[in-house]
């Protein structure tokens, strides 16, 4: 599938017609329900370009610091900071494809066509766009009746629709089949090969060894390691890590 | 005074021989009752998705009037309007009472709330749901509300239903601003009511059997369309 065809331009083209939000620097960030510290000074920099798998144990944090860091939620403390921009300031320019995908009460294409129009962006891209996760065929099915699967790839699709500089992707696997696995992963290596900024959590290490740049490792809401993926998976630098490849409990 | 059996049955020979008169009271009822549900969903679904998805100081006083203003009685709203369009009224000048212009407006104050209040409750759980998505997608609250309102439209058709039962079943507001005055303002309530106390029951009852028939008709018509919507997982 061409880039013309579903529309998406390249995000380094559409970049340069404003500030650059990338790279990405964190610094301190905490964030608290009530007693609970669910993110602890979390620190680091993202570069600009590439694909940062997020990792570590059920609760360790990373839904939260995703959308932390698409400016979904407040932290208690602390700063993000997208090159000048705040969190809040640059969400339109970033899309997230939630853990539990939020479809309308509508068919699969009016799914797409809703957020391509509130978006200003061509309704034509709709078909194109639908094709491209493999839904072509569903375009006309009601969107809540998909399998999970199904809905994850439509997620993805809507994600793509609004043309993000950064890509946030919460598990987006999780419930597919290993041939629906390496589709989705063609498809976002696409965007990554287009300029698009990804930030993947997984729990797949088959997966975050075919898409990483550098691993982010989360335990108890700290950042355990943040490590480029050549030296990641031969041997992880924190004990945390490495009980996690090894299957040993880590909580 | 006729008995109840022969009452009835001249009752649905009333019904069934499509008399003249009574056809003109079912009539002016629908057209009454559904002028004024429509005009209360016009302006009770804004305020009740305002409200739905809205964070402003005085909120909570307002849910507690709009709640409560939906058990407003019939009466003291028929009581407050007529005081309005009297001749000696504020609105006096417009010649409205005993119009059913001034049964609408009754009805739509009577039912307004309800519309708003029980929009407001399907509207705030189905943008719980959809909050945060449309948070990462950067949508204005005009396409917020407009997306709400779509998405919940066959629970409003329900909330709509509720808005018109209590419209046309109510009796006490439209016959003070509307006075039952034949071929001109008698709807099915203020006639079963007169025609009741003049002791003619064949009259009354072949009137009760068709706001009946309404009712359930109506009822049964939006349970199917809902029906047909939840198999597409669309309510
Ligand atoms: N609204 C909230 N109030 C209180 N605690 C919360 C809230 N949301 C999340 N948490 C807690 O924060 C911790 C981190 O949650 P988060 O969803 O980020 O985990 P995660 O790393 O994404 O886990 P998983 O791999 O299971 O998806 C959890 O212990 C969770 O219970
Ligand atoms: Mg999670």
């Amino acid at each position: 599938m061409s880039d013309a065809l579903i529309g998406l331009a390249p995000a380094a083209a559409r970049r340069a017609q404003s500030a650059a939000i990338l790279p990405l620097a964190v610094r301190d960030l905490v964030l608290r329900f009530r007693e609970a510290t669910v993110l602890d000074r979390i620190s680091f920099d993202l570069g600009g370009t590439g694909c940062t798998m997020v990792m570590g144990p059920n609760g360790s944090g990373k839904s939260l610091l995703l959308k932390l860091l698409h400016g979904l939620m407040q932290p208690s403390e602390g700063q993000i900071d997208w090159t000048g921009h705040s969190a809040t300031d640059v969400t339109a320019r970033q899309a997230l494809v939630f853990q539990k995908p939020v479809l309308l009460r509508r068919s699969v294409a009016a799914n797409i066509d809703f957020v391509l129009k509130a978006r200003g962006k061509d309704p034509g891209r709709c078909d194109a766009l639908l094709d491209h996760v493999g839904l072509g065929h569903k375009a006309l099915q009601p969107a809540r009746l998909l399998s999970g699967g199904e809905a994850q790839r439509l997620a993805l699709a809507r994600a793509l629709a609004t043309d993000p500089e950064v890509l946030f992707l919460d598990e987006p696997t999780a419930s597919l089949d290993p041939a629906s696995v390496l589709a989705i992963e063609s498809i976002v290596g696409d965007a990554r090969d287009r300029g698009v900024r990804i930030i993947f959590v997984t729990h797949d290490m088959g997966q975050a060894r075919r898409m990483a740049n550098d691993v982010l490792f989360l335990q108890r809401g700290r950042i355990a390691e943040h490590t480029r993926a050549a030296d990641f998976f031969p041997e992880p630098r924190s004990q945390a890590a490495r009980d996690y490849l090894n299957g040993r409990i880590v909580v | 005074m006729q008995n109840m059996g022969d009452a009835f049955g001249l009752a649905l020979q009333l019904v069934f021989s499509g008399d003249a008169d009574l056809l003109e009271v079912v009539m002016l009822s629908l057209q009454v009752s559904l002028t004024a549900t429509t005009v209360a969903s016009l302006i009770g679904l804004p305020i009740g998705a305002l409200v739905a998805i809205g964070r402003f100081p005085g909120r909570n006083g307002v849910l507690i009037v709009m709640n409560a203003l939906m058990g407003l009685p019939p009466v003291v709203v028929g009581l407050l309007v007529y005081l309005h369009l009297s001749r000696s009224g504020p609105l006096g000048f417009l010649g409205l009472l005993y119009t059913p212009t001034a049964m609408i407006i009754a009805q739509t104050i009577l039912i307004t709330p309800i519309v708003a209040a029980l929009s407001r409750q399907v509207l705030e759980d189905l943008h719980a749901e959809y909050a945060e998505q449309f948070r990462s997608l950067c949508l204005t609250k005009l396409q917020i509300v407009q997306a709400l309102l779509w998405d919940a439209r066959y629970s409003l058709l329900t909330v709509g239903l509720a808005g018109f039962g209590r419209a046309v079943a109510e009796v006490g507001a439209v016959i003070i601003v509307g006075g039952n005055i034949d071929h001109l303002t008698r709807v099915m309530t203020t006639a079963i009511a007169l025609e009741t106390s003049k002791g003619d029951l064949a009259l009354a009852l072949a009137l009760g059997i068709i706001l009946l028939v309404i009712a359930l008709g109506v009822n049964a018509a939006v349970q199917s369309v809902r029906m047909t919507a939840a198999k597409q997982a669309y309510v």
